[in-house]
C-alpha cells in the first residue's frame, strides 16, 4: 500500500485538522488474554506505551542477569582416588563430585551444573597442567562425561537413580535408635524418586493421625521414576555379532526389570518396617482404645443406670421382705407368748376358782366336796375367757358366802343361757 | 503453585493445565476421558463420577445426577426440571435446587443441593488433575456462560473453595474458546470479528466477539436452552425406535430403560458418524428381550437430524443480526462443543456465510483444536497468564475502570495513492490503542489524509462456467460474490510529510485514554524527525 504525493497547493502548514471522528461507544471488554493484561497493567500504573515497553524490556534483562550467590560452586577438592580414576570406567565415578557439587547432588539446578562445570574445566584443563605427556587428561575426560550426563534430563535421571552418594541408609534393624532421627533423613532422600511432588514428610511425634496416615498411604503407594539403565552393560556396537548384541540388550532389559522390582520391594519393606516401628502408631492405638472405652462407657451409661436402679430396687424389696418376715415372726412369737400368758392366766384363774371352794371349806358342806368340785369343774369348762376372769377376780379373797353366791349366780346364768344343762349340776342349782 | 483451567459444563467438564514444555494440555481423568461427563451416581456407599456415573443412567437412573450446572444459585421455581426427567429428579431443597439419592436401603436418603454436588464434582476434577500433574493444584480459572448471574458466580465460587480450589478468575466460555483458538500462531494480533458458537448437550450459546489490538469485546450473545446435542440424540433415538418397531412390531419407547438404551446407542452412533460415514447400532435386549442390530450412514443421520441442524444454523445467523452486523462482517466462525464435530453442522454454517468467512471445525479445518477442549484450554491459558500476578492486581484489573473502555464506531484510516481506503483502526477498536504500520511512499513530499471509513458492499457476478455439453440444460445461476469494502468517508485531517528520502514511512496512530487521536509519520531511520498532528472525537 502506498501513499500519494503531496499536492502542490497544500500550503505551508504541515497539519490541517478538518473534522472530529465519530463519537465512540463505551463497552466492556473481556478481561482475558495477554493483551488485555498488558492494557490493565498500563492503565493501573498509568504508564504510557513507551514507558510500558521500557519496563517490560528491563524485566527481560533482569531475568538474564546472573546472580552472584553460591560463587564457590565447584570449589570442592576432589580426592586423589577420583582424580586418578580411569576415564574408561567413568560410569563408576561420582559425577557430582567430579564437578565439585557433591553437596548439592540431585538438588543442583541446571545453571549450577553449568557454572560448576565451567570452573572445573578451568581448573583441570590439560593445558593448565604442567604435564605435557599424553594420557594425563583422564580426569578432564571424566569432567566432560559428567557434564554431558548431568545436562541431559533423561541421562541425569538415570544417574540420579543409582547415585550412591545421595543414598541415605535406613537404620540397621535390631539396634536402638531414635525413630525420627533415623528414619526422617531416609524418607527425605527417597522422596527424590517420587513422580508426585510434594512428598509428605515423616514429621515428629506431635503429628496428627491423618498426617501420619497420609504419610504411610503415600509411601505404600509410592510411584517411583527410578530407573536402572545406568547400570546397563555396554552394548557392543560393532555389527559383527548381532546375536551377541541382542543377547546383551535382552540381558540389560531383564536386569533393569529385576533391579526395579527389587527396588520397589526394598522400599515397601522399609516402609512396612518404619510403620511397625512408628511410636506414633502405638500412641494412636492407645488413644483409640481409650477413646473406644470412653465411648463404650458413655454408651453404656444408660444401661448402667438402669442396672443400678434395678439392683437398688431389688435390695429395697429384699429388705422390705425381710423386715416383713421379721415382723411376722416377732408377731407370731408375741402372739404365742400372749397366748401362753393367757393360757397360764386361764390356768391360774381356773385354779383359783377350783381352789375357792376348797379354801372356803366347801361352804361348810365338806361332805359334798366331791359334788362341788365336779360342778366347779363343769362350770370352768363351760366358761369363756371373760367370764373366767370375772369369776376368778370375784372369788379372789372372797369369804365362803360370797364365793358360794358368786358361783351359784354364775351357774344360774349358764344354765339360763343353756350353756350347760341344769341336770348335770348337782350342787349349784 | 499450579493454576488449572476448568470448563464446567452441564453435560461435560474438562480440565487443562500447562505441560512441562509450556503448551496447554487437556488432562484426562483416570478413566481416560478428556471430556469428563458432569455426572455423579450413587450405589450404596459408593460414589461414581464421570463416565462411570453416566453408565448408571440405564440401570440406576434415580440415583444418577446429571445436568446440574445451570441449577447453581437458582431457585427451584426458575429452573427447568425437565432436564432431569431421565435421571435423579431435581427438587426444591429449602429454596435452592437439589436432588435426593438413596445410599442403601436401610439408610436415610442423601439430600444434595446443586452446590454440594458441584463441590463433589470439582473435587473429583481436582483429584484427576493432581493425579496427572503430580503437584497440588491451588487455583483455577473457571469458564462460565456469559449469562451466569452474580448469585450463580458466588455459589460456584464458594463451591470451588469448598473443593479446595481458589477461583482466580471467572471468564466467559466464548472468550475462553477464542483465546484457545487464537493462541495457536498468536492469531490474536490480527484484528478480526468472530462468531463463537458453542453447541453443548442441553443448551447452545453464541457470541459475536471482535478482536482489536488483541483485546476481545463481546458485541452480542444469544442463548438457546432447547437446542443442543440432546436434541440430535433424540432425533436419532426416534429413528432407531422406528426401525425397531418396523422390524419387530414392538414399541421400544414404552419403558424408561429401553429409552435410556436407545439414547446411549444414539450418542455412540452420532459420535461415530462424526468421524466415519457409517456406524453400526447394536443394542442388546432393547425391548421384550429382542436385540437390535443395524447400521446407519451419515446421509441418513443428516436427514434425520435436519431440523435440529437447521435450527443450529439459524441460531448462528440470529446472533450476527443481534449484533447489528452482516454475515459479511464476520471473519471467522469458531464452533465449540462436542456437537461441532458433526460435519453437516459445519458445512451448513459455511453455506450461510460468504466464502471469505472461515468456519473452524474439525471437518473443515483438520488442524482445528478439538472443539470440546477449546474452553478448558482457554481457561488454562488465562490461568497461566495470571500466575505472574498477585490477587490484588487481578481483582483491580477487573474493575469497571479498566474493563469499560471506549470503542470506535467507525473505522479510521488513510487514503492511499489510488484513492482507496487503508484501514488502520477497525470499527470497534478499543482505546487506548497504538497501531504502527509501514507504508510505501514516494520520495519528496507525501500527503497523509486521515479519514473515516464507510462500508460498502461490492458485488461481483461470476458467470457460470459454460456447460461442457450443450445439450444438457444447466440451471446454474450466475454466482454473486459479495464483499464488504471500505471507501474513504469523512475527512478528519491532512498531514504533510516533507522531504522524504526513504521508500517507506512508519505511520503511528495512537488514541489516548482521553480519546485524542494523534498521528505521526517518520522515516524509518535513526534520527529522523516525525511529523504529527492530533484529532479529537465528537
Amino acid at each position: 500500500m502506498s501513499l500519494p504525493s503531496l499536492p502542490a497547493n497544500f500550503g505551508a502548514e504541515n497539519f490541517k485538522a478538518s473534522a472530529k471522528y465519530s463519537a465512540p461507544v463505551r463497552r466492556p471488554v473481556e478481561p482475558v488474554g495477554r493483551y488485555f493484561l498488558a492494557h490493565a497493567s498500563r492503565a493501573l500504573r498509568g504508564h504510557t506505551w513507551s514507558e510500558y515497553e521500557k519496563i517490560e524490556a528491563e524485566k527481560n534483562v533482569a531475568t538474564v542477569d546472573e546472580t552472584d550467590e553460591d560463587a564457590d560452586l565447584g570449589d570442592e577438592e576432589q580426592s586423589e582416588e577420583l582424580l586418578s580414576h580411569d576415564p574408561r570406567d567413568w560410569k563408576t565415578a561420582d559425577l557430582y563430585a567430579v564437578l565439585g557439587i557433591s553437596h548439592l547432588r540431585y538438588r543442583a539446578t541446571e545453571d549450577q551444573i553449568r557454572r560448576a562445570h565451567r570452573k572445573s574445566v578451568l581448573k583441570h584443563h590439560p593445558d593448565k597442567k604442567g604435564e605435557k605427556q599424553l594420557g594425563q587428561d583422564g580426569f578432564f575426560k571424566i569432567i566432560q562425561k559428567a557434564y554431558e550426563v548431568l545436562m541431559d534430563p533423561t541421562k541425569r535421571q538415570q544417574f540420579d537413580s543409582v547415585d550412591e552418594g545421595a543414598e541415605v541408609a535406613p537404620p540397621a534393624p535390631k539396634t536402638s535408635y531414635d525413630f525420627f532421627e533415623a528414619w526422617g533423613p531416609f524418607f527425605e532422600a527417597e522422596a527424590r524418586f517420587s513422580k508426585k511432588q510434594p512428598v509428605p514428610q515423616l514429621g515428629g511425634l506431635d503429628a496428627t493421625k491423618p498426617e501420619v496416615e497420609n504419610f504411610y498411604n503415600f509411601w505404600y503407594k509410592f510411584d517411583s521414576w527410578r530407573t536402572f539403565e545406568f547400570l546397563d552393560e555396554d552394548v557392543p556396537d560393532d555389527s559383527s555379532n548381532r546375536d551377541h548384541k541382542r543377547y546383551v540388550e535382552r540381558k540389560n532389559v531383564a536386569a533393569r526389570k529385576k533391579a526395579k522390582t527389587e527396588d520397589n520391594r526394598r522400599l515397601l519393606e522399609l516402609v512396612e518396617r518404619a510403620f511397625k516401628e512408628d511410636p506414633r502408631m502405638k500412641l494412636f492405638k492407645e488413644a483409640e482404645k481409650k477413646e473406644k472405652e470412653r465411648i463404650k462407657w458413655e454408651r453404656e451409661a444408660g444401661a448402667r443406670a438402669e442396672a443400678e436402679a434395678k439392683a437398688k430396687k431389688e435390695a429395697e424389696e429384699a429388705a422390705a421382705k425381710k423386715a416383713a418376715e421379721e415382723a411376722a415372726a416377732s408377731a407370731k412369737a408375741e402372739a404365742k407368748k400372749s397366748k401362753e400368758a393367757a393360757k397360764s392366766a386361764k390356768k391360774k384363774n381356773k385354779r383359783a376358782i377350783r381352789n375357792a371352794a376348797k379354801d372356803n371349806d366347801y361352804f361348810g358342806d365338806a361332805a359334798k366336796a366331791e359334788a362341788i368340785d365336779a360342778d366347779i369343774n363343769l362350770l370352768i369348762e363351760s366358761f369363756d375367757d371373760l367370764v373366767l376372769q370375772d369369776v376368778a377376780s370375784k372369788l379372789n379373797g372372797a369369804d365362803a358366802t360370797t364365793a358360794k353366791s358368786t358361783l351359784e349366780a354364775v351357774a344360774k346364768e349358764l344354765t339360763a343361757s343353756g350353756k350347760i344343762p341344769a341336770s348335770i349340776l348337782t350342787y349349784f342349782v | 503453585m499450579v493454576y488449572i483451567g476448568i470448563s464446567f459444563g452441564n453435560t461435560t467438564s474438562s480440565i487443562a493445565a500447562p505441560s512441562k514444555d509450556g503448551s496447554i494440555e487437556v488432562i484426562a481423568n483416570p478413566d481416560g476421558e478428556r471430556a469428563i461427563p458432569s455426572a455423579l451416581a450413587y450405589i450404596g456407599d459408593d460414589e461414581y463420577h464421570g463416565g462411570q456415573a453416566l453408565a448408571h443412567l440405564i440401570r440406576n437412573p434415580q440415583n444418577t445426577i446429571i445436568n446440574f450446572r445451570d441449577f447453581l444459585g437458582e431457585s427451584y421455581e426458575k429452573v427447568d426440571p425437565t432436564l432431569t426427567e431421565k435421571s435423579a429428579k431435581a427438587q426444591d431443597l429449602n429454596g435452592s435446587v437439589g436432588f435426593e439419592v438413596s445410599i442403601g436401603e436401610d439408610k436415610e436418603a442423601l439430600k444434595l443441593t446443586a452446590q454440594e454436588i458441584t463441590v463433589r464434582h470439582l473435587k473429583n476434577l481436582k483429584a484427576a488433575a493432581e493425579d496427572y500433574l503430580g503437584k497440588s493444584v491451588e487455583g483455577t480459572v473457571i469458564a462460565i456462560p456469559t449469562n451466569f448471574t452474580d448469585a450463580q458466580k458466588k455459589e460456584l465460587n464458594s463451591a470451588a473453595s469448598e473443593a479446595g480450589l481458589k477461583v482466580v478468575q471467572f471468564i466467559s466460555e466464548p472468550s475462553a474458546a477464542l483465546l484457545a483458538h487464537t493462541s495457536v500462531d498468536d492469531k490474536l494480533i490480527t484484528d478480526k470479528t468472530y462468531v463463537v458458537a458453542d453447541f453443548g448437550g442441553v443448551r447452545s450459546d453464541a457470541a459475536v466477539i471482535s478482536v482489536r489490538g488483541g483485546i476481545l469485546t463481546v458485541l452480542a450473545t444469544a442463548h438457546d436452552y432447547e437446542l443442543g446435542g440432546d436434541k440430535l440424540d433424540d432425533a436419532l433415538s426416534e429413528y432407531i425406535a422406528k426401525e425397531f418397531e418396523k422390524k419387530y412390531k414392538v414399541d421400544p419407547r414404552k419403558t424408561a430403560r429401553s429409552l435410556a438404551k436407545l439414547k446411549d446407542a444414539a450418542i455412540l452412533a452420532r459420535k461415530t458418524l462424526s468421524n466415519v460415514s457409517t456406524a453400526t447400532i447394536s443394542i442388546e435386549s432393547l425391548a421384550e428381550g429382542i436385540d437390535f442390530h443395524s447400521s446407519i450412514n451419515r446421509l441418513r443421520y443428516e436427514l434425520t437430524a435436519r431440523n435440529v441442524l437447521n435450527q443450529m444454523t439459524d441460531f448462528v445467523e440470529a446472533v450476527v443480526k443481534k449484533a447489528n452486523l452482516d454475515v459479511l462482517d464476520i471473519d471467522e466462525v469458531l464452533l465449540v462443543g462436542g456437537v461441532s464435530n458433526t460435519p453437516k453442522l459445519a458445512s451448513n454454517i459455511e453455506a450461510v456465510f460468504p466464502e471469505s468467512t472461515a468456519v473452524i471445525a474439525p471437518s473443515t479445518d483438520s488442524k482445528a483444536t478439538y472443539p470440546e477442549e477449546l474452553v478448558a484450554r482457554g481457561a488454562s491459558i488465562q490461568a497461566s497468564l495470571l500466575e505472574n500476578f498477585d490477587d490484588e492486581e487481578i481483582a483491580e484489573s477487573q474493575s469497571p475502570v479498566i474493563i469499560n473502555t471506549q470503542h470506535l464506531t467507525k473505522a479510521i484510516g488513510l487514503v492511499g495513492a489510488e484513492g482507496e481506503f487503508i484501514t488502520v483502526l477497525k470499527q470497534e477498536s478499543t482505546y487506548p490503542i497504538r497501531k504502527t504500520l509501514t507504508l510505501n511512499s514516494p520520495k519528496g513530499d507525501v500527503l497523509l489524509t486521515i479519514v473515516e471509513g464507510e462500508a460498502t458492499v461490492k458485488e461481483t457476478t461470476l458467470e457460470p462456467e459454460a456447460p461442457e455439453d450443450d445439450d444438457e440444460y444447466s440451471d446454474e445461476e450466475p454466482e454473486v460474490i459479495k464483499e464488504k469494502l471500505y471507501i474513504p468517508g469523512k475527512k478528519l485531517a491532512e498531514l504533510a510529510v516533507r522531504d522524504v528520502t526513504t521508500d517507506t514511512l512508519d505511520v503511528v496512530f495512537n488514541i489516548t485514554k482521553e480519546g485524542t487521536l494523534s498521528v505521526s509519520a517518520r522515516e524509518p531511520r535513526q534520527g529522523s524527525v516525525p511529523f504529527k498532528g492530533e484529532v479529537s472525537h465528537d
